[in-house]
């Protein structure tokens, strides 16, 4: 009954389970929420590229994995460039298996970024997904570029002085056929976006939020109430760039109308705790800078 | 066939010969013509392959790594800084047991800034497990870079192979070059444990300590088999194409009361040293060690020896002599020669011969 349940309320996600039980994931994990339904997006003819991060600790202990579809373990800064290769000869083979490279924010926005650009620019045919929880989890929570204003880390522990790094802009840049943001709370939204993704030849690159319990300091069951809030109040932003078009998502066009309190969602996590009013201010301020910019792209007017 | 070639060119010739799949490279000096070459074959459709042009050596490495695990067959070439900046995916490389072969153009390490040979960068990396050649003419390099890849892929063996050159006094000069018909000389790779969508399995994923001491330890079994497939392949090579390779380049040793042991071009130019020492009643012969792993065993009998380093382990000394005291207990004259491309000339190595004094080191040219 339950099944049945669930069925109709998310018919367009497949059935198929990649991810099988007893990961080793903390309790309330959402970027193993995320990557369920990235494989259930992507099927069975998908190789993962995960550098080092959670992911590579979640699938579990040599010999065994929690996945039911090949994973390359490979060293901090080369998802992206072992992906290129990978991709590279998956195509001199004749095989159309996906190449997704599947890393945290990390390993993405910081020692992971020149590989990355690299097989963009060159065109790679890949999918790479980025799951941002916004600190190097797997370590324990130290400061990331991602690590947005305020908030406090094990190397932040009086909030980080700087600002979030603007990763999407700097992916934009690269002029590929698709990037999207998505967020664990939406996993239609996710399979959806990953799907359109994987139908399109060369470089793609999707950017989700990955609230994480023990990392943002809030209780484990409120992981689904934490992503939507980051939506609804428009911090994280929800949309798709086909080349230079962009599409704001549904979500998000509601949250650009009439949004959450931004302060409800920043009341929610630990890691906040420590904020100035006049940090509040600032956060709010590029909040709303990254939405007008992005409405005014939308609208073809930027 | 016929040739004149550089050193770098006879290794790309050796690379399409063997029908490489993926190259991914980024150019180096003094590797630069390697890449240029591979790219101008892949262009002008002489090589089916893919030409990863990466933005960095470490990517280089890197994107070698996830072809090869498809079961394709893989190479690179790098150079001093380019190898350090990749030896992450070095070690990665080997790790994963991936039979890729790269070819290493010896240069110094700086700083000071300095593009000629020197053996200090690939010994850098001997301890990552790879195996590891080095050459001393345009031929060597071809017909080494040809055999690498049929020892690599051999699943006794399934670990990377490094086949070092000297910079400039190898990769730039020309020589006669015979290329080969490699034909089943180097039969389609199969790896056995290529990733595969129809059987899923994680890679390199945690390991316990137990676990990992038993891959560890099925690296260095693997290391100790490939030296009968290091025969055998020389063997075979010899036998088809009539080139014949050993663990060491022996000149004149047979009743050499004392031998020139060195790495690379030195080595040839030491043969030329053996035949003034000949002349002056002096029995030398020389030895140039061509495997550095795995090490080989050497057959120095009671013989005076003098070796000729082109590399530093500072604070230890240099590193082919500290090996061979470290594998046999013999004692030598160590001179550490010809670094960041020093000149070292027949009549230079004739003379460490002459002024040999076991038990001590020397650097050419300085006083330390």
């Amino acid at each position: 009954m339950k099944n049945k349940r669930l069925v109709t309320l998310m018919p367009t996600v497949p059935d198929t389970e990649y991810i099988h039980k007893c990961t080793s994931a903390c309790a309330g994990c959402s970027s193993d929420l995320i990557l369920r339904h990235v494989l259930k997006a992507a099927g069975p003819d998908t190789v993962l590229v995960v550098p080092a991060c959670c992911t590579s600790v979640l699938q579990g202990v040599y010999p065994n994995t929690s996945f039911g579809i090949p994973v390359y373990n490979v060293a901090f800064a080369s998802a992206a460039a072992v992906a290129s290769g990978m991709a590279a000869a998956f195509e001199e083979l004749g095989k159309k298996t996906n190449v997704i490279a599947y890393a945290g924010d990390g390993g993405t926005v910081d020692i992971g970024i020149q590989a990355l650009s690299g097989a963009l620019e060159r065109g790679t045919n890949f999918l790479y997904i980025c799951y941002d929880n916004e600190a190097y989890g797997n370590t324990g929570m130290q400061r990331s570029g991602s690590t947005p204003l305020g908030a406090r880390t094990t190397t932040t522990p009086g909030g980080k002085p700087h600002p979030k790094k603007d990763l999407d802009r700097i992916i934009a840049a690269h002029n590929l056929p698709y990037m999207a943001t998505s967020c664990s709370a939406y996993p239609q939204d996710l399979v959806k976006k990953v799907e359109k993704a994987l139908s399109i030849n060369g470089p793609k690159f999707m950017h989700v939020l990955a609230p994480c319990p023990p990392g943002w300091r809030y209780d484990a069951s409120k992981t689904i109430e934490v992503g939507k809030l980051a939506v609804r109040s428009g911090i994280w932003a929800m949309y798709e760039r086909e080349y230079d078009t962009l599409t704001i998502s549904g979500q998000t066009k509601a949250a650009m109308m009439k949004p959450a309190p931004l302060e409800d969602y920043l009341k929610m996590q630990g890691r906040f705790s420590g904020l100035k009013p006049e940090q509040i201010t600032e956060i709010r301020q590029s909040m709303e800078r990254n939405l007008r910019l992005l409405k005014l792209e939308a609208e073809g007017t930027c | 066939m016929l040739t004149i070639s550089t050193g770098n060119n006879a290794v790309a010739a050796a690379v399409r010969e063997a029908g490489t799949a993926v190259v991914a490279a980024y150019p180096i000096t003094p590797q630069t013509e390697i890449v240029e070459q591979i790219a101008n074959f892949v262009t002008k459709g002489s090589m089916k392959a893919s030409y990863i042009p990466v933005e960095s050596e470490h990517s280089a490495m890197a994107a070698c790594i996830g072809a090869s695990i498809t079961g394709v067959r893989t190479f690179t070439a790098t150079s001093s800084h380019g190898l350090l900046y990749m030896h992450e995916m070095v070690n990665w490389a080997a790790g994963a047991r991936l039979p890729i072969v790269m070819a290493n153009v010896n240069r110094a390490v700086g700083p000071g800034w300095n593009v000629w040979a020197e053996h200090t960068d690939s010994l850098q990396a001997r301890d990552t497990g790879w195996l590891q050649v080095y050459v001393a003419t345009v031929q060597e390099a071809y017909d080494a870079t040809l055999m690498a890849f049929r020892i690599a892929e051999d699943r006794r063996v399934y670990l990377p192979v490094m086949v070092n050159l000297d910079g400039f006094a190898l990769s730039h000069i020309t020589q006669q070059l015979e290329e080969v018909k490699a034909g089943d000389f180097i039969p389609p790779l199969v790896l056995d444990h290529r990733i595969d969508t129809e059987n899923p399995g994680g890679y390199g994923c945690m390991t316990s300590s137990v676990d990992y001491v038993r891959i560890r330890s099925d690296i260095e079994r693997s290391m100790r088999d490939s030296v009968e497939v290091i025969k055998e392949t020389e063997a075979e090579f010899a036998q088809r194409f009539g080139r014949k390779y050993s663990w060491t380049d022996d000149y004149r040793c047979e009743d050499a009361e004392v031998l020139i042991l060195s790495m690379g071009t030195l080595g040839k130019e030491a043969e030329v040293a053996i035949d003034i020492l000949r002349d002056e009643g002096i029995k030398a012969g020389s030895m140039r060690v061509r495997w550095m792993r795995p090490f080989p065993e050497l057959d120095l009998r009671d013989r005076e020896l003098v070796v000729i380093d082109r590399n530093y382990s500072f604070g230890f000394g240099g590193i082919l002599a500290g090996s061979i005291k470290a594998k046999t207990g013999k004692d030598c004259y160590n001179v550490i020669a010809g670094l960041g491309g020093q000149e070292v000339t027949y009549n230079d190595i004739a003379s460490f011969v002459r002024n040999r004094k076991t038990g001590t080191e020397e650097w050419f040219g300085v006083k330390i």
